[in-house]
């Protein structure tokens, strides 16, 4: 017996060192790293194609955004020969070009269609004119709300809210025994979360960040309104434990009927529709993001971009995925094989003319509207000498936002004052650019 | 008798009840990894629902799982083998010929514990960079044999001390020298004690994420970088997450069934009995 299971132990060791030694035959490889984002799943899904037609083996690391950025800033800072291609936003890729961290894509060739893509949107990725990044999607913000719950209610949602309608509808669809609340907002802290938010909200105040001496201004009245005003209408009228609710958490309230309104990122707006994926599909509409103050638009425009970093050894290979990735092209693909509002929206004008598209997708034009509305230099009504939209492009901006998301999260806790939440931010906004000017 | 009966009734609810809250979260991953993307994240949570196997279907289409669990296993093993090969001459010397320094020592092993990984994350990037150590998997075995180091010393230095000394000093009057008496009369006395940190190494290692997140891609990655590749900033992901996670765990749960009575063994009776 014992003879029977020596040899089932020889058998099975053997069997594991042969899997643990087996590796298949090599061909060229190229690293890709990028975000768990459903448009970035589809790509991967598709990639076995750029693999036939080019003979190339793709690897895919796909992270977290925030492992993603840690992971990707330490690499190429360190300047370490790990990924091809890499999946960046529009806040890095200016930064990241500037330093040289990046290889420029301005040699895609003619057939890429340079000036297919939105001005905003290659602004965005560029640095003094050189694009770092290709766009592989892009997004701006507006509202969603629920037109059956306005017409039970007989109100009428207009083509742009103001936030002081938003208060007032708010409050008369805030339904908290039926689990449906006035409105959803971004309240998770991070510089990416509540910030990005806060951000458009404060510009629709008539505030801004910083002058143009990069000082701080978080301690001016926009921002005590803007702030004051956000802190009230989302304790009084959002969901309970609103602090811990980021972009995916109120995407996934808002799809299973819990918020009469939510004002975020365009990008939730296929998803929404998607009958397998929400609720609400048949009951959803769309408005422009709410203004204030100030009327030019949301300021909000944030694109997902491909780019190389400098220590690739095959910049030529991953040139060729990236055009493939962001064409035309591609995009048509996916919306043939998996459905129209699949695609990936907001980076070139000619998907905004595909009539296949704006049936299935009625909140196109608007999508299109608020990212054109969208200028970098125009935050607010003042003109900056740099990139101000929901995040600054300034390399300090990371760590401000998120020690002011912290300051404003407490706030909406009730654990500070609003004064309080904002003269911390402003101290540590100073202390961060303290000796800082603009280049 | 009937007290004693009764106490122990309330005892076995209670047991009962802290073992059910320390494995809700596991059951809790479990029934998720069953259920539709939406139905994962409902409110109220939905106790019965139609079980899908989606979920992991997805999971295995989209990544190699084998691949990151062939890296696991080597990673932990060989982490573990090499840890064991630095801490038991450590842990012999420090066991039964200790100096004045010994206990500093010892203590200053199990402070390195205490220090936050991420402080040391860009010197050991760098090094591991210009040593070619950076996605491979000896630079991981490296890294985690390291960092379970100070565990593995404490626990076979206090199996060590169990042994009484005498038994050690016979092997010598019978003309046994230290790698003899090593090999052939403390590790045989201690298998019970090695064997129980043998496997709580293999457990540490196969659940360390922050090394194998940040000095692997492709080549090293293991299954904690596989499972957090599923977590996202946009969309559902809660219910694909789960049939990671479950996935990843699945191994090392079977792995700490079969040796439990081993590991419990070790870990209680002390290392000679």
């Amino acid at each position: 017996m014992s003879r029977i299971w020596k040899a089932i132990g020889l058998l099975a060791g053997v069997v594991l060192l042969a899997w643990i030694l087996y590796h298949p035959g090599r061909r060229p490889e190229l690293t890709v790293a990028t975000v768990n984002n459903a448009d970035m799943i589809l790509m991967q899904q598709l990639s076995s194609e750029f693999e036939k037609q080019s003979g190339v083996k793709l690897n895919w690391v796909v992270l977290g955004e925030n492992i993603l950025r840690q992971r990707l800033t330490i690499d190429i800072s360190t300047g370490s020969n790990t990924f091809d291609v890499i999946t960046i936003g529009s806040y890095e890729a200016p930064l990241w070009g500037e330093r040289g961290w990046l290889v420029p894509l301005d040699d895609l060739g003619a057939d890429y269609g340079y000036d297919d893509i939105f001005d905003v949107v290659r602004q965005g990725l560029s640095y003094r004119g050189r694009m770092y990044a290709a766009p592989f999607y892009g997004e701006s913000a507006f509202t969603y709300y629920r037109k059956d719950l306005f017409r039970k209610a007989g109100l009428e949602m207009p083509v742009q809210p103001s936030y002081e309608q938003i208060r007032q509808f708010a409050q008369k669809l805030h339904d908290p025994e039926h689990n449906v609340y006035g409105i959803c907002l971004r309240g998770e802290p991070g510089w990416g979360q509540n910030i990005a938010y806060i951000s458009t909200l404060v510009h629709a105040f008539g505030g801004r960040w910083m002058d143009s001496d990069l000082k701080p201004q978080l301690n001016s009245r926009a921002w005590a309104e803007a702030v004051g005003f956000y802190v009230d209408l989302l304790s009084k009228y959002g969901p309970p434990g609103a602090i811990t609710d980021g972009y995916n958490e109120n995407r996934a309230l808002f799809a299973n009927g819990n918020c009469a309104m939510w004002v975020d990122a365009t990008s939730a707006a296929g998803y929404l529709l998607d009958p397998s994926q929400s609720r609400v599909a048949t009951t959803t509409d769309f408005a422009k993001a709410p203004i204030a103050n100030v009327s030019n638009g949301p300021g909000w425009v944030w694109s997902w971009g491909l780019a190389i970093p400098a220590s690739s050894k095959r910049a030529d290979i991953a040139k060729q995925f990236i055009k493939w990735a962001t064409s035309r092209q591609y995009i048509a693909t996916v919306g043939e094989r998996f459905g129209w509002l699949r695609i990936p929206p907001g980076s070139r004008k000619s998907t905004y003319e595909i009539p296949a598209y704006l049936q299935a997708a009625p909140f196109a034009p608007l999508v299109r509207e608020a990212i054109l509305s969208a200028d970098y230099t125009k935050g607010s009504r003042s003109l900056v000498p740099f990139v101000e939209v929901q995040y600054v492009g300034i390399p300090e901006f990371q760590a401000i936002g998120a020690e002011v998301g912290q300051e404003i999260s407490a706030a909406l806790a009730g654990r500070a004052t609003v004064q309080q939440a904002l003269a911390l931010s402003q101290a540590e906004a100073e202390r961060s650019l303290k000796g800082r000017s603009v280049q | 008798m009937r007290r004693i009966g009764q106490v122990r009734w309330e005892l076995a609810i209670v047991v009962w009840a802290v073992a059910l809250g320390m494995f809700f979260p596991i059951l809790w991953m479990l029934l998720c990894s069953f259920k539709t993307e939406i139905a994962a994240v409902a409110t109220p949570p939905a106790l019965f629902f139609h079980p899908t196997l989606e979920n992991y279907h997805a999971v295995l289409e989209r990544a190699d799982y084998l691949a990151f669990a062939r890296n696991s296993v080597l990673v932990s093993l060989g982490s573990t083998l090499l840890a064991l090969a630095l801490a038991i001459p450590a842990a012999y010397s420090m066991a039964f010929f200790p100096t004045r320094r010994t206990r500093d020592i010892l203590l200053w092993m199990l402070s390195t514990r205490m220090l936050p990984a991420v402080g040391v994350l860009v010197p050991i990037y760098l090094l591991w960079r210009d040593l070619g150590l950076l996605d491979t998997v000896f630079g991981l075995i490296l890294i985690d044999s390291i960092s379970v180091l100070p565990i593995v010393v404490w626990m076979l230095f206090s199996f060590f001390r169990e042994v009484p000394a005498v038994i050690l000093e016979a092997s010598r009057m019978d003309g046994a020298t230290q790698i003899e008496e090593l090999v052939h009369v403390l590790l045989p006395l201690c298998t019970p004690g090695i064997a129980a940190t043998a496997l709580l190494s293999i457990i540490l290692c196969w659940n360390e994420a922050f090394w194998s997140l940040n000095l692997t891609t492709v080549k090293a990655a293991t299954l904690t970088t596989f499972t957090a590749s599923f977590s996202s900033p946009e969309g559902l992901f809660w219910a694909k997450l789960s049939a990671a996670s479950t996935l990843s765990i699945a191994p090392i749960l079977i792995f700490g069934w079969m040796s439990q009575r081993q590991m419990v063994r070790g870990l209680s009776f002390g290392a000679v009995k």
